[in-house]
């Protein structure tokens, strides 16, 4: 087949796309909502912005003053990194790209009327909603626990106070004593997220609870990096970690909060902490908007990030079913200037070019052990379709470990420069 | 051995999907594919059910290794085959079944194979279906074939186009940063325009040896670098 742009720019006018330009015209400056400032919708909103040079009003509704990243947060676990280091601003957003900052939460969509309610009762009107929620938990995901437990076994699977809850169980922890990892079915934010996670965890309490264990609870037969986990705990954990999968109960879980307890497939395990990581969807508010599947996530166009249900609404990032990407933030920065693109285009006339996306997930395994694993990703009708991947190999040398780790600082410094300006 | 080399020659995917917007063209049917399946059923399962039969058991088959399952029991010259590296992929299993004796010739695969390359392709993305999940699992293998742009002249002129190279250098900037500050990546802001079009090149050819790039690099058309190296020769 034969593919070119002017092909690409054909097919969005036929559909209406381009051609919605003339529309917003007569009006004042056509206005976009983005709800969300995490990785998805900050850079969605900053990419708007900046390259519409003014010409498009933004407004980011997020009720957070310091956003925190999930990525990294494993880090802050192992005592790689302090918690403020985590934690970014929107200053920036607002001084230098001229972005309003709604401090609330959104309560509301109408997709009719084209507006957003926020908790704080004010109303926005849009011309293209981009919503940008990242992941709730489901219901009874694993019994026995729901978020009214999460003070006793915190997930920690939103970067913030729970973090901060699991690393001072983790440092209260007896010696000698269980610190248990309900893993989560699949699909969830960060594939490999609860595996670095255990590693981060290994590795703190190598240096100050070296008879400590750590039990591994998985529904799932095989996770991301598994062979490079598995070896990197060989080698630097050794003895300390077990992993109980599907075949031996690992998805036939019960916890018990109020006694610390959890019972794998009928046998009960006594622990010290229990970081539970639920199954999970979109967050609440793309439910809300009614542009959400039966499975909890918001499918969207592979070409633009538009949603299936409504073309004016767009969702980024964990909460959008789109193909082969995994939720990460780096997937959903991606996402977000495709989805800023195809808006500048709709609501300007500006190009319109072919779809891009990449991802790539660095995982620290033990001090200067960095490892990564990522794919480039292209847009067919159907879904964001993997078309390349590669991943670090097994038995690589100490000093490529450490100029991968060093690679993911340089990494996090240039996403969250990308993403909060 | 060079068994993703060897099969490039079987694999051809041309005639499939003539749709014009797709930047990446699936990698057949499924439901055509689920068809001709039919045909291997009679020895081979799959699904979450499946059990080894007269054949092995299909699910995973995707980036796994040939005689991969330690409970099954196969010919000499699969084993040998698995021994010596080969992992199947799309390319490697059109390759065997376009004509399995060929492939291996001591299979015990009596399939005399599959000529056409679009039912193949149909087959492949039938079998595409039960291996790992590129979402959940990202080193998984690919679900879809790459689409070279065949770009007309008009396209051509846009060489260079700096506003196309600011939308490409969006994805650049995911780690080098645009304010050319150097820490455990390096700045390519302000690089010459020369020098970053033979960079380019060389991560597409593999010459230049990291991965990440060499990904990125590689699916970049000579418009596309052209086009970035003039955005970042002048980037502020």
């Amino acid at each position: 087949m034969i593919l070119n742009r002017r092909g690409f720019l054909g097919t969005l006018a036929a559909s209406g796309a381009v051609l919605a330009a003339p529309a917003v015209l007569g009006q004042t400056k056509p206005r976009v909502v983005v709800i969300g400032g995490g990785a998805g919708g900050a850079t969605c909103a900053r990419y708007i912005a900046k390259d519409s040079d003014g010409a498009i009003d933004v407004t980011l509704i997020e009720p957070a003053e310091i956003y925190y990243t999930c990525f990294f947060s494993n880090l802050y676990l192992g005592g790689f990194r302090d918690f403020e280091s985590l934690g970014h601003t929107y200053d920036k957003l607002a001084s230098d790209y001229g972005i309003t900052l709604a401090r609330d939460m959104a309560a509301g969509v109408d997709r009719d009327a084209r507006t957003v309610t926020l908790a704080g009762g004010d109303t926005l009107s849009y011309d293209r909603l981009v919503i940008a929620p990242g992941i709730d938990f489901v219901d009874g995901s694993v019994p026995g626990w729901d978020l009214s437990k999460a003070e006793i076994m915190p997930h920690a699977y939103k970067a913030g106070p729970q973090t901060q809850l699991l690393k001072a169980q983790l440092e209260a922890m007896p010696e000698g004593g269980t610190f248990c990892m309900i893993a989560p079915p699949n699909p969830y934010r960060c594939p490999p997220g609860p595996y670095e996670r255990v590693s981060m965890v290994a590795h703190h309490l190598k240096q100050n609870n070296p008879t400590a264990k750590i039990l591994i609870v998985d529904p799932k037969e095989k996770f991301s990096k598994q062979g490079l986990f598995e070896e990197g705990w060989q080698k630097h954990y050794t003895g300390m970690v077990e992993r109980i999968g599907p075949d031996f109960g690992g998805a036939n879980v019960e916890v018990r909060p109020d006694t610390m307890e959890v019972v794998i497939d009928g046998e009960i395990e006594k622990v010290d902490v229990c970081n539970v990581i639920p199954g999970q969807k979109a967050g609440a508010i793309a439910a809300t908007a009614g542009v959400t599947d039966d499975k909890g996530w918001a499918p969207v166009n592979p070409h633009s990030m538009a949603t299936r249900a409504d073309p004016m609404v767009y969702v980024l990032g964990d909460a959008s079913a789109q193909g082969d990407m995994p939720k990460s933030g780096f997937s959903a920065n991606s996402q977000a200037k495709v989805a800023a693109m195809s808006v500048r285009a709709e609501l300007t006339g500006s190009k319109a070019f072919p779809a891009k996306y990449s991802n790539t997930c660095w995982s620290l395994i033990g001090t200067d052990d960095g490892v990564k694993v990522g794919a480039s990703y292209e847009a067919t009708d159907e879904k964001i379709a993997s078309v390349d991947s590669f991943i670090s190999q097994t038995g690589e040398d100490a000093e490529l470990r450490k100029a991968t780790y060093e690679e993911s600082l340089g990494w996090y410094a240039g996403i969250t420069a990308d993403i909060f300006g | 051995m060079a068994w993703r080399g060897f099969s490039h020659l079987a694999f051809g995917l041309t005639l499939l999907g003539a749709a014009g917007a797709d930047a990446a063209t699936e990698i057949g049917d499924a439901e055509r594919g689920a068809a001709i399946w039919q045909e291997c059923a009679g020895c081979h399962a799959i699904g979450p059910d499946a059990e080894h039969g007269i054949g092995p058991k299909l699910n995973g088959i995707f980036g796994r290794r040939a005689a991969g399952h330690d409970d099954f029991n196969y010919s000499k010259s699969l084993a040998r085959a698995g021994r010596d590296g080969l992992v199947w992929t799309f390319e490697t299993l059109d390759a065997y079944i376009t004509n399995p004796r060929t492939f291996a010739s001591g299979t015990r695969m009596s399939y005399p194979g599959l000529k056409d390359t679009g039912q193949r392709a149909d087959l492949l993305a039938f079998l595409r279906d039960f291996s790992d999940k590129p979402r959940d699992i990202p080193e998984a293998e690919p679900t879809a074939r790459r689409t070279v742009p065949e770009l007309p002249p008009e396209v051509l002129a846009m060489k260079g186009d700096p506003e196309f190279g600011e939308y490409l250098a969006s994805e650049c900037q995911t780690c080098h940063r645009a304010d050319g500050v150097d820490v455990g990546i390096p700045s390519i802001t302000l690089w010459p325009e020369e020098d970053f079009v033979l960079a380019m090149h060389a991560y597409k050819q593999k010459l230049r040896p990291h991965p990440v790039m060499q990904m990125m690099a590689g699916r970049l058309t000579e418009e596309e670098i052209a086009a970035l190296a003039a955005y970042f020769a002048a980037a502020e």
